[in-house]
């Protein structure tokens, strides 16, 4: 979310340029226009929850269904993150789904066959990502090959060592503190309650936290000198989020809690979303993807920024593959497939470019939420997969074509 | 040719609007059958809206006026459509496509055809070669557009041109990125093209080019038409008042030199072809700079000037590099960009657009691109004081944007290369190392940036120049070394420097 607001948008600026503002009230208007365009990918979730709402006759929204949601698109949102960071760069990766098969096999062997401690097995799995990434960023990044061609082997590749690691069985039949990362929940630490306490009050802190973030971020603009959005805009932005987060809480709290899957992803989209935002790397991200020659002379090392962007998109697979063996509970040569066409769509529908440069985590997550929801609502309704894989493709092309369309009539190319 | 030649097209109260902003007010040109019509004006003055217009990118009716060509009113939809009447229009991108032989160039989308549809391959090639004489290109019709340099694409180009039959052709900036002698030649081909009654319009930022072939000028300002000069009243300075508003009385600013210690010395500077290490592209080259000082590097295109600069900042281009490198008197090491930026050097390339700049980006972060590490913050880049510093360039450099938040793709080529001046100044260099600083920037931003060059070297910072333009370098340097074929091939004191004795310094061929 963070991130999706404070990416600047030039509209505005523009906007104001061309459109001579007459008074405060247009001003404010074409503030909250410019703002309503720049999130549009969020608007687009809401209407598709609306939609779903309506022809699910409201199970989309029951608790225990909202928790689904969250579990169920788990590793997806995972894979989203690093596949939109990797996309910016102005490349792509093919082989998280085969990655994510394999280091979940992989994991089998050590927490199962081996008997190692599941923090250990969690911890070698990880690793053997990084691995696999550091295989993949070597040939990309230092020797030079598409990043196509490198996943596209890699998905082979990865695919098959699943398969011989599995060696024509499943692995099951996981430790429980393993399982907990895919279908485990918080109160399962703390006992249950009616309405789970705890999530009320992580609910709670996290609405506190984003209030006071977002107003030491305003005033340290004002201090600045910075253009702000009008105040009431800007509280009322606010309470509209604050208030999204409280339901969703309310309806965790009376089903089961907080996933540890959410509690994952949301230290993910932290850490990931302040990565691409404030650190010297993100910003390294997106100048190679903007201009890799303007970025090279820049004094930028490109192709340790790649090397590494492929690591970490290792590490996130391997965690990908983790959360949906734990959810099975099974590690089986099927897993993870198409897992990589899902998170390049919610990349993509969440506004990231195909020539790179362009492109948010919290974009990437919504994205991933909107596939979530498409997913989940149309399996309610039941539908078929074969029309669910056609809507969902649908979809996908719509959105770069809204995308393609807006940018062409704001006079950018 | 007589005084009484008919207007072969008459533009009349040309008004286009885009939203918001009116981009031609009532512009009126008429060009007289069979001359070279010059149109001058500086960037965003409105030249190249209104050659949209005229060639039907901007389709009838989305303008206002009228449009006369050869005494009847057209009203063009597209670019084919004018293309069937003989206008036809040279972009400064070229539109060549590098894989396709010149041949297949010239007849794109104009196939000649045999019997069964299918393209006659000896005809094509054959007329090409027609054709390809009449420009006076001597390649071979199958070669490969990417094979060839640069000023001979504007040839195939203008060869394309030809083969559709053409009565006006407009040349956008035809020798912006050609060296004196390709550029010599065009000029003398539009000419030569102008005594077989080919009526020509061209879109020049170069006054003594416009001198050399316009038999009439018109100057456009602000998208108003302010006035149309004839051959022999054409004067620079008439040329460059109507251009800016006002008079110029100098080019340059004044400079006074502070000259201290020096601040760089490259020793035996070598480097070979990145693809062809048998070639030498820098020679062993021994360059001095002092603190203060304005240093100019002249040499014609391909002399190695900018081989040697990015070889020397990073070995961003080349092979087999070897020489060494003085900063403040101790040696220091370039083998990679991070390392030539903390060693003291900038480097502010020739091609903004495809090295320079994050087009998709703001101003702000192309500022801090070359620099994070200054704003980082507990290990986080700190977004306030970045927008102060942005802030701060875009007062003290005079960038016209709404703000620094505007993505740097949109400003004029003046303002882009401010804010690449920014990025580098930002870093804080020794050395700035500035590669054709005002190619494709109009007059008077031209004289901002010759004013923040000689603030920097006021600073005590050394600067190089490379430029082609020789007036430039004698405007604003100290002293400027000539490059010849990769090797130093003299030095002069601007005391010394005239136009006569550098390029004959730059033409200096190596004794073999």
């Amino acid at each position: 979310m963070s991130d999706l607001e404070t990416k600047p948008s030039d509209a505005t600026a523009a906007g104001a340029q061309v459109n001579p503002v007459e008074n405060k009230f247009t001003e404010r208007l074409s503030h909250i226009l410019g703002d309503l365009g720049k999130n549009g990918i969020f608007i687009a979730l809401v209407l598709v929850v609306v939609l779903f709402s309506i022809l699910t006759n409201g199970i989309l929204l029951r608790p225990q269904n909202i928790s689904n949601l969250i579990v169920q698109n788990g590793y997806i949102l995972v894979l989203a993150i690093g596949m939109v960071m990797v996309i910016i760069a102005g490349h792509i990766d093919l082989s998280v789904g085969s990655v994510a098969a394999f280091v979940g096999a992989v994991s089998g062997v050590f927490a199962v066959q081996w008997g190692l401690p599941w923090w250990l097995s969690i911890i070698l799995s990880l690793a053997v990502g990084a691995l696999v990434g550091v295989w993949q960023g070597f040939w990309i990044a230092f020797v030079g090959i598409p990043a196509f061609i490198v996943t596209l082997a890699g998905m082979l590749i990865f695919r098959g060592l699943a398969l011989v690691v599995l060696g024509n069985a499943n692995i099951g039949s996981f430790p429980t503190e393993y399982r907990a990362l895919g279908n485990g929940f918080l109160t399962d630490l703390f006992g249950q309650f009616e309405l789970d306490p705890l999530t009320l009050g992580i609910a709670a802190i996290a609405i506190i936290a984003l209030f006071v973030s977002q107003f030491r971020t305003r005033r340290a603009r004002q201090s600045y000198g910075q253009e702000v959005e009008p105040f009431a805009w800007f509280v009322a932005k606010l309470v509209l989020v604050a208030v999204a987060v409280g339901l969703f809480a309310y309806a965790l709290a009376t089903y089961k809690g907080i996933p540890v899957t959410l509690i994952v992803l949301a230290v993910l989209v932290l850490i990931y979303g302040t990565v691409m935002n404030r650190s010297t790397f993100g910003r390294h991200v997106y100048a190679i993807g903007g201009n890799l020659h303007a970025a090279e002379l820049s004094g930028i090392k490109t192709r340790n920024v790649t090397f590494w962007l492929f690591v970490n998109m290792g590490v996130l697979a391997a965690l990908a593959g983790l959360i949906f063996t734990a959810r099975l509970n099974l590690a089986g040569p099927k897993a993870g497939d198409g897992f990589e066409l899902e998170a390049i769509s919610a990349a993509f529908i969440g506004g990231a470019a195909v020539q790179g440069g362009v492109g948010t985590i919290g974009g990437a997550i919504i994205g991933g939420l909107i596939i979530g929801v498409l997913n989940n609502g149309m399996s309610i309704m039941g539908i078929g997969i074969e029309w669910q894989q056609a809507v969902k493709g649908l979809v996908l092309l719509l959105a770069v074509a809204f995308d393609v369309y807006n940018k062409r009539r704001s006079g950018g190319r | 040719m007589s005084d009484d030649r008919t207007n072969i097209l008459e533009m009349r109260s040309i008004t286009k609007t885009f939203p918001g902003v009116k981009a031609l007010q009532n512009v009126t040109v008429d060009v007289r059958r069979g001359e070279v019509h010059a149109i001058c004006g500086e960037n965003g003055a409105g030249k190249s809206t209104l050659m949209k217009v005229l060639s039907g990118v901007y389709p009838f009716g989305t303008y206002e006026g009228d449009i006369v060509f050869e005494d009847e009113v057209v009203q063009f939809r597209d670019i084919r459509d004018s293309e069937a009447k003989g206008i036809v229009i040279i972009h400064q991108e070229l539109a060549l496509s590098p894989y396709l032989s010149i041949a297949e160039n010239i007849f794109l989308n104009n196939e000649l055809k045999g019997p069964l549809g299918l393209i006659d391959w000896n005809k094509t090639n054959h007329e090409a070669a027609a054709l390809l004489a009449r420009v006076g290109l001597k390649e071979n019709p199958t070669t490969k557009v990417r094979d060839i340099g640069v000023g001979k694409q504007q040839l195939v180009e203008i060869a394309k041109a030809l083969s559709k039959r053409v009565k006006l052709l407009i040349l956008d900036e035809p020798t912006a990125a050609l060296n004196d002698e390709d550029s010599d030649h065009l000029l003398n081909l539009i000419l030569h093209l102008k005594e077989q009654g080919i009526t020509s319009i061209i879109i020049s930022h170069k006054l003594n080019e416009i001198k050399k072939v316009a038999d009439s000028v018109t100057v456009i300002r602000d998208g108003k038409t302010i006035e149309t000069i004839s051959k022999d009243d054409v004067t620079e300075e008439r040329i460059i008042k109507d251009m800016v508003g006002r008079d110029l009385e100098h080019r340059y600013p004044d400079h006074t030199p502070h000259i201290g210690e020096e601040i760089l010395r490259v020793e035996e500077w070598t480097a070979h072809h990145p693809q062809d290490p048998t070639r030498v592209m820098v020679d062993d080259v021994n360059i001095t700079v002092r603190a203060g000082e304005i240093v100019g590097i002249a040499g014609l295109m391909g002399a190695g000037r900018t081989e040697f600069a990015m070889s020397l900042f990073g070995r961003s281009y080349g092979s087999k590099i070897s020489g060494r490198v003085f900063v403040k008197g101790k040696e220091v090491k370039t083998r990679t960009v991070a390392e030539a930026i903390e060693n003291g050097l900038a480097y502010a390339t020739e091609d903004r657009k495809t090295y320079g700049l994050n087009l998709i980006d703001d101003i702000k972060r192309n500022i801090s691109m070359a620099s994070l590490e200054k704003l980082e913050r507990f290990g986080l880049v700190d977004d306030g004081k970045e927008f102060q510093v942005a802030n701060s360039y875009r007062t003290s450099m005079n960038i016209k944007a709404p703000s620094v938040l505007a993505k740097t793709g949109k400003l004029s080529g003046g303002n882009q290369q401010k804010v690449v001046l920014s990025k580098w100044i930002y870093s804080d260099p020794d050395v700035l190392i500035l590669d054709e600083p005002t190619r494709g920037i109009d007059v008077g931003a031209k004289y901002e940036i010759y004013s923040i060059i000689n603030k920097l070297a006021a600073e005590g910072k050394g600067i190089i120049v490379i430029s082609s333009e020789l007036p430039e370098l004698l405007g604003i340097c100290d002293r400027v070394y000539a490059l010849s074929e990769g090797r130093i091939t003299g030095e002069l004191p601007i005391a010394e420097a005239t136009p006569e004795a550098l390029l004959k310094l730059m033409t200096m061929e190596k004794p073999r």
